[in-house]
């Protein structure tokens, strides 16, 4: 979806402004949050594309105006909401009310933590050969899906070329509305920033992004 | 926002899905073990063991997990280099891909607008937002991490440092020198 999250080119958002000496959280609700994600994530309620897909979808108003861990916190909520793992009012009195479903790996607990402290692998045997290899020049189609996509829209519609081939990985257009992991080729396209940006662009600028090959076509 | 983490995580817990002392050890390795340290100690091998920089620069995951001293990292990490001729920088600008096990969780501001809209028009612009200058002719290469591949930069080795050890040299590198958006420091430079 081309919601606000899809940041890169947009202006007016002012300076970066790094603060020094920055604690890893401002509040210690933000680690319960980011812990209760991934644990939701790693007892197979919910895959990672799943919970991206849901911050995304956060109202665009709310999403510019939130702390980065209360996008996680509300997303977490309505992805759960949405997936049938708690109900609202669940949610509302601050309690089960019912016991829990069955989840793919289980009850996530102390003997886990190891397993979410390494990622996982998202690469997968191939269905099919790549179509594109290493110097290929190639277009990122003009697409604009209503669900989850992984192709930003300042390349849409521009020419790169193909500088790494990483394997077939989990498809997150698919993955992320439960639709299968759906595995697709990945590259690295390289993109010069006057492609990108018209002939004023900072001409020492090279910008890549990670595409599957579903979001590219010849050129 | 306290109150409402609360509740969900009371129902998580009632329902059975997630253990409370297992939310516990998620936070406390990010709050107290996986950190920045962990990318420089990595670097400083790179700058020191010439086989080690080019296993890394070919297959960084599978380079690191040789390490004894490093914590195990997942599949699809990519390290690339800066050179004289080209800086590297690290962005994601759909939401916050970062490498966790080698960095820890990301700063607020790796994850906000500014940046995230920024770095892919005006790495110069950001870079002058972080105190740093490169020659105009240095290229600069942005890495925007749109899929589960991760990325880690590896900054050039500072001046003067001949005959450090590899733990004097990882004293030396900042997490942001690693993500693209600051430089190594200088011998003297570091903090005590």
């Amino acid at each position: 979806m081309s919601g606000v999250h899809d940041m890169g080119g947009h202006e007016g958002f002012g300076k970066v402004e790094p603060e020094p000496d920055e604690p890893v959280f401002h509040h210690s609700w933000e680690g319960r949050v980011m812990a209760m994600s991934r644990a939701m994530g790693a007892n197979g309620g919910i895959n990672i594309d799943m919970q991206r897909y849901a911050r995304e979808s956060l109202p665009a108003d709310v999403y510019l105006a939130s702390s980065y861990y209360r996008i996680w916190q509300l997303a977490l909520e309505n992805l759960l909401l949405a997936r049938g793992l708690i109900g609202a009012d669940e949610l509302g009195s601050g309690h089960a009310l019912r016991p829990g479903q069955q989840l793919a790996r289980g009850p996530f607990t102390r003997k886990d933590v190891g397993r979410v402290m390494t990622r996982g692998r998202f690469d997968r045997p191939a269905p099919s050969p790549a179509t594109f290899t290493i110097g290929d020049r190639v277009r990122a189609r003009t697409i604009a899906p209503a669900t989850h996509t992984r192709l930003p829209r300042y390349v849409r519609g521009h020419v790169g070329v193909i500088e790494r081939v990483h394997g077939c990985h989990v498809f997150p257009d698919s993955a992320s509305v439960g639709q299968g992991e759906n595995p697709q080729w990945l590259y690295t396209v390289a993109f010069d920033s006057r492609e990108l940006w018209g002939p004023d662009a900072d001409p020492t600028v090279t910008v890549s992004i990670d595409a599957f090959e579903p979001y590219l076509e010849a050129a | 926002m306290q109150l409402r983490v609360r509740a969900l995580e009371t129902i998580l817990t009632e329902k059975g899905y997630v253990e409370q002392a297992a939310l516990d050890a998620i936070v406390e390795a990010y709050e107290t073990r996986i950190g920045p340290r962990n990318g420089a100690r990595v670097v400083a091998k790179a700058w020191t063991d010439p086989a080690f920089r080019q296993a890394l620069l070919d297959d960084a995951s599978a380079a690191i997990n040789t390490l004894g001293h490093v914590s195990p990292v997942g599949a699809h990490l990519v390290a690339v280099e800066n050179t004289p001729g080209r800086h590297n920088m690290v962005v994601c600008t759909l939401c916050s891909c970062y490498p966790w096990e080698m960095l820890g969780l990301p700063p607020v501001w790796y994850k906000s607008a500014p940046y995230r809209s920024r770095a892919v028009k005006d790495p110069r612009g950001v870079l002058a937002d972080f105190g740093v200058t490169l020659a105009n002719d240095t290229d600069i290469r942005v890495w925007d991490s749109t899929a589960e591949t991760r990325f880690l930069v590896i900054p050039m080795r500072p001046e003067g440092t001949e005959g450090f050890t590899e733990d004097q040299l990882a004293e030396l590198v900042t997490r942001d020198s690693m993500i693209g958006t600051g430089l190594a420091l200088a011998p003297g430079e570091a903090k005590a």
